[in-house]
């Protein structure tokens, strides 16, 4: 565990954004939208570790981004299993919106498609297993993008 | 400097710093306050506590049990069948019941006076849980929204509330249990606080209003919209009291005790708790 | 028959707000029981949001999204009277459908 967490920390350093260029292995996720059942994307929402995401590489990385923001969103949640989440994207021509907790078991917690004529904002709540930081990556034009904020978490919100 | 001057001036650092450092964490406390107060608001739109609202709404018209009768016939205290602003009310004495009841016990009787259902089936499901549903949990959700807003009004007029009031404040009072715990050991002072939750002092009004007003509610961490005999419950099984039986005497009385405390505050309720 | 969602839908502007409150364990799949058995996962999959019959929104879910989901989004394009529907369907394959009538 430490070596994965050592690894996330010299990749996060380094600012290539490697871990969340894996990430965005989850980018499969996005098909033409249809009103109904969209096939669920399995492999995306089982990925375990940033290993895994990493093997299953599949697009651009994303680059930081300033207009992607955590709104309304408290800096500590008493109690993971219910953490406030809002993103908002202030991107033209936003396509997605997903939600990704790095510490929890499997990443990808949420994906929001944005038809046109939607705002690109979105606000749930998600469990956290620990303090950790949590993603918002955007899909607009065709390109992804990514801001992060830390959630301290006063209770884990995963466990019975 | 000389080793006297050295070592007070050493001393006079320290204490500097170790006042510096506990400023800091006064302040960090703080902080930690504010933010927890913004998650509290960020969850208070859309609380799940509306879904069991629901439930107990559509329960309180269906005709139920053997005898066929929904709750529309229920006496709460304000006639049969009227809800609003009933739980700013209670506990009241019952004359049909010759006893004091919270709502819960009240509802009970309803059940099983109205509706026919045995006390055996009524008890069955209390408090809900993973594949268990709780009709009451369900009804006094739906009961207390409709008191929202409303001033809580409980009476001690009657002899018989008088009594329940002064047996909840020593029960209140009384210690023992292992730990030798008595409610007032945590809620009987101001400025008490396990890890980062705030415990209110029931024995003053602003304490009293607070924490009365803010029950029943959805229990983020038990997933589940728990009730005022749920809270006392499991007060009793933190301080290593004995099992506090679904309402008994005790709870009826403690209820009693806290509610006619919280007098003057508008019921805030169903709320969300961490 | 799982458990009705509660909708609202306000027309702020001439934009359409729309929060749901849906009624789900979202189990992940990760918890024991009393005797060490894995609870098995249970969660909602997708959401499928229509106003008027065109969508306005959809979502993959997992289970980390919280138990008694909320979610909140706004729409350009709604009028007053015209219907929400929510749609939601679990990885046991259950199903649900709503619908609010814009205020």
């Amino acid at each position: 565990m430490d070596d994965i967490v050592a690894m996330r920390r010299k990749v996060m350093r380094q600012g290539a954004g490697l871990t969340l260029f894996a990430l965005v292995a989850a980018a499969g996720w996005l098909k033409p939208t249809s009103a109904f059942a969209a096939a669920w994307n399995k492999s995306a929402f089982d990925a375990h570790s940033m290993d895994e995401t990493m093997k299953a590489l599949n697009g651009p990385a994303p680059a930081t981004s300033k207009d992607v923001t955590f709104v309304a969103t408290p800096d500590i949640a008493e109690n993971g299993a219910v953490v406030p989440v809002s993103v908002v994207s202030a991107l033209p021509k936003t396509e997605s919106i997903a939600i990704l907790i790095e510490k929890n078991p499997n990443m990808l917690a949420a994906v929001f498609d944005i038809p046109a004529g939607t705002e690109a904002s979105v606000t749930t709540r998600v469990k956290m297993a620990q303090t950790s930081n949590v993603y918002a990556l955007v899909k607009a034009d065709g390109k992804y993008y990514v801001a992060s904020k830390e959630i301290k978490v006063t209770l884990g919100g995963c466990g019975g | 400097m000389t080793m006297k001057r050295t070592r007070a001036f050493g001393a006079a650092l320290a204490f500097a710093s170790a006042c510096a450092v506990s400023l800091s964490a006064m302040a960090q406390a703080s902080d930690a306050a504010a933010e927890i107060e913004k998650y509290r608001q960020a969850l208070a739109d859309g609380n799940p506590a509306e879904l069991w609202e629901a439930r107990g709404e559509a329960m309180w018209h269906e005709a139920r049990g053997p005898n066929k009768v929904s709750f529309d016939k229920c006496d709460l205290g304000l006639g049969a069948g009227v809800v609003n602003g009933a739980y700013a009310q209670l506990p009241r004495y019952f004359a049909d019941a010759g006893q004091v009841m919270d709502l819960e016990t009240r509802l009970i009787h309803c059940m099983t006076k109205l509706q026919g259902v045995s006390v055996a089936d009524a008890h069955k499901t209390l408090f809900g849980g993973p594949g268990q549903r709780s009709d009451i949990e369900a009804l006094v959700a739906y009961v207390t929204s409709q008191s929202q807003g409303v001033v809580m009004n409980v009476s001690l007029a009657d002899p018989a509330m008088k009594k329940m009031y002064a047996m909840g404040e020593k029960i209140f009072f009384f210690r023992g249990g292992p730990h030798d715990f008595a409610c007032a050991t945590c809620h009987g002072e101001e400025g008490k606080r396990i890890r980062l939750q705030d415990l209110p002092d029931l024995t003053h009004k602003s304490g009293a209003q607070k924490a009365y007003t803010t029950w029943p509610a959805y229990r983020v961490s038990q997933g589940e919209l728990r009730t005022m005999q749920w809270r006392l419950n499991d007060c009793f099984r933190q301080q290593r009291f004995p099992d506090l039986v679904f309402g008994s005497p005790a709870s009826i009385a403690l209820t009693t005790y806290l509610a006619y405390n919280a007098n003057g505050a508008a019921y805030a309720g169903p709320a969300l708790k961490r | 028959m799982p458990d009705p969602m509660k909708i609202r839908a306000n027309l702020l502007g001439d934009s359409t707000e729309v929060k749901v409150l849906m009624s789900h364990e979202m189990e992940t799949g990760q918890r024991k029981d009393a005797q060490g058995k894995i609870i098995p996962a249970w969660f909602i999959q997708t959401v499928d949001v229509t106003c008027a019959g065109k969508p306005v929104l959809s979502a993959q879910w997992g289970p980390a999204v919280s138990k008694n989901p909320f979610l909140s989004f706004k729409f350009k394009g709604g009028a007053k009277g015209d219907k929400v529907v929510v749609t939601w369907v679990d990885n046991r394959g259950e199903k649900r459908s709503d619908e609010a009538t814009i205020a």
